[in-house]
């Protein structure tokens, strides 16, 4: 132990991640920068199902039976439940490559296009695999500095590459990836059930009603029914349509990003390497797959210190929930910000690009001339034996 | 040779980082996760091949246990959904077994066979489960030039 005084400021990992995420609950919630239509999302679920609770249960439930009610309370936390789940969650977000490692890459390719004649473009960044027999290309990212693995792609709106990316849904207020893709489904799926539910037991109320007291009269007696009817016509449309769409391609094994961009499309006669070629294991795999963990160790404590840092024993090789002795904090402004659509061909190399790195160097390295802006936070990590 | 360290600690106090090899991600399977086992040629002078192999080949199964598409990942997906997910604020996910296994794997293998060797493995999953990033090591006796950036293309295809 070393009597040097090191005054800490502990900051958790998500502050400094890079992207254009907004996390709440110290780190714990993560989502993309645009709430609004997440907000109202939540609003028209909350406010339907309690006009449907206010208006309607209490009638049915003494006319018709008790169930009703029950099953539609069920229902509805349990679309709650997968909204705020695909909404909260890190979709599957990949981390920017550190410095050492974007230099690797870089020189690997330089290796790989051996000398481009002065004022010849290089060639475009891509680097080819066989998967399943299939050639699949993988593309560089500019932004995050790595070759994108297969399936993955970069939101323009988050700013991140985002594993198995799907779309970016406004509606969730996130995107939708390998790791919440599953919640996204289960919300449409069980949203629909419960826009069909509402929407039907409407319809009963409104006529077991009529019976007794005529239409007009029960319209004014149950005004929400009107509302209720309306909201839920709509959004069976939207929301059944969607549920369908998605049902397709989870059997198929496709994201709605190769769908939109004719990936497996059969021409040329490219077919999807992904898929099992059977519907059942295509959902299974979807569905009932592992749950894969978050890479993005966001509450994890980075410790900024005015001193020297005590030589600690520091492990490479402890869990990722634990410190991580090196920031994931490159910040790089490249030229352009690289959405999925933007062509390779149109980005020179950026290797003489600006690049600002606010990553700390690590605890046993000492100050070196390869990290010119080298005064950054340092990392102390607690031995984990 | 390089020369012998004794520990980890040893590594930290009497090394300078001269170099860092990237094994990078095998996706001849798909998207599993699964690295190459391609030996470097940055590491030709300071591991033997079947070390290097065997520690990533291992990575790899442990990594095909935690992906595996079975009856048990099926009954954890059930139940899971059944519950609303709140199972997991109990329970740990199979995968997050499996990575405790992996990083005790890792630390065991820096202890007993890389940090003698000058080297450091970086757990996958500090690098968001691209690369598995070797750190190599120069004692501060040495002229610390010898094992210089590699311009040569180490992983090929």
């Amino acid at each position: 132990m070393s009597a040097v005084m090191i005054t800490r400021k502990a900051t958790r990992k998500w502050e400094k991640l890079p992207g254009k995420n907004t996390f709440c609950c110290d780190g714990r919630v993560m989502m993309a920068r645009q709430k609004g239509v997440f907000y109202l999302t939540l609003f028209l679920i909350v406010g339907t199902c309690s006009l449907f609770f206010a208006f309607e249960c209490p009638y049915l439930a003494v006319h018709l039976s008790p169930a009703i009610p029950v099953f539609a309370v069920l229902l509805f936390v349990f679309v709650i439940a997968m909204l705020l789940r695909t909404s909260f969650s890190d979709p599957g977000v990949l981390p920017r490559a550190l410095p050492e490692e974007a230099n690797f890459i870089e020189m690997e390719i330089e290796a790989a296009n051996g000398n481009v004649m002065a004022g010849q473009r290089p060639p475009p960044r891509i680097r080819n695999v066989q998967i399943n027999n299939q050639i699949v290309k993988l593309k560089y990212c500019y932004t995050c500095k790595i070759f994108r693995p297969p399936r993955a792609s970069h939101c323009s709106i988050c700013d991140n590459c985002v594993d198995r990316f799907d779309h970016h849904c406004p509606w969730v207020g996130n995107c939708v990836g390998k790791r919440n893709y599953r919640y996204f489904y289960l919300f449409t799926l069980s949203l629909s059930l419960l826009t069909i539910y509402i929407f039907a037991f409407n319809i009963v109320h409104v006529v077991l009603r009529s019976v007794d007291s005529g239409f007009v009269n029960t319209l004014k007696e149950t005004p929400g029914t009107v509302l209720e009817v309306l909201v839920c016509f709509f959004t069976i449309w939207s929301v059944v349509g969607l549920t369908g769409f998605h049902t397709y391609l989870i059997s198929l094994n496709q994201t709605t990003n190769e769908d939109i961009k004719g990936s497996w499309s059969g021409k040329n006669r490219v077919q999807n390497p992904y898929s099992h070629k059977n519907i059942f294991k295509n959902c299974c795999e979807v569905l009932c797959g592992p749950t894969f963990p978050s890479v993005l160790d966001r509450r994890g404590v980075m410790l900024e210190d005015s001193s020297s840092p005590t030589p600690s024993d520091v492990s490479a090789a402890s869990t990722h929930k634990g410190s991580n002795p090196v920031s994931q904090t490159t910040k790089s402004s490249a030229p352009l910000i690289p959405n999925e659509h933007t062509p390779d061909e149109a980005k020179p190399s950026i290797g003489a690009g600006t690049q600002k790195s606010t990553s700390s160097p690590k605890e046993e390295k000492p100050p070196s001339p390869t990290s010119p802006n080298a005064v950054a936070p340092a990392v102390i990590k607690e031995s984990t034996h | 040779m390089a020369t012998e360290f004794h520990n980890l600690q040893e590594l930290r106090h009497s090394a300078s980082l001269a170099n860092k090899v990237f094994i990078q991600r095998d996706y001849t399977d798909g998207t599993v996760c699964k690295f190459q086992t391609k030996f470097p040629s940055e590491l030709d002078s300071r591991i033997e091949r079947t070390l290097f192999e065997d520690t990533v080949k291992t990575l790899n199964n442990y990594y095909a246990e935690a992906e595996k598409i079975g009856g048990q990942s099926y009954l954890e997906g059930c139940l899971a959904c059944l519950t609303v997910y709140l199972i997991f604020l109990c329970i740990e996910t199979r995968y997050e077994k499996v990575l405790k296994k992996i990083s005790w794997y890792i630390q065991e293998q820096n202890e007993k066979v890389y940090a003698p060797r000058g080297l450091l493995i970086t757990d996958p999953i500090e690098r968001g489960m691209r690369v598995i990033e070797i750190s190599v090591y120069e004692d501060h006796g040495s002229s610390g030039s010898s094992s210089g950036s590699s311009t040569t293309s180490s992983s090929g295809r």
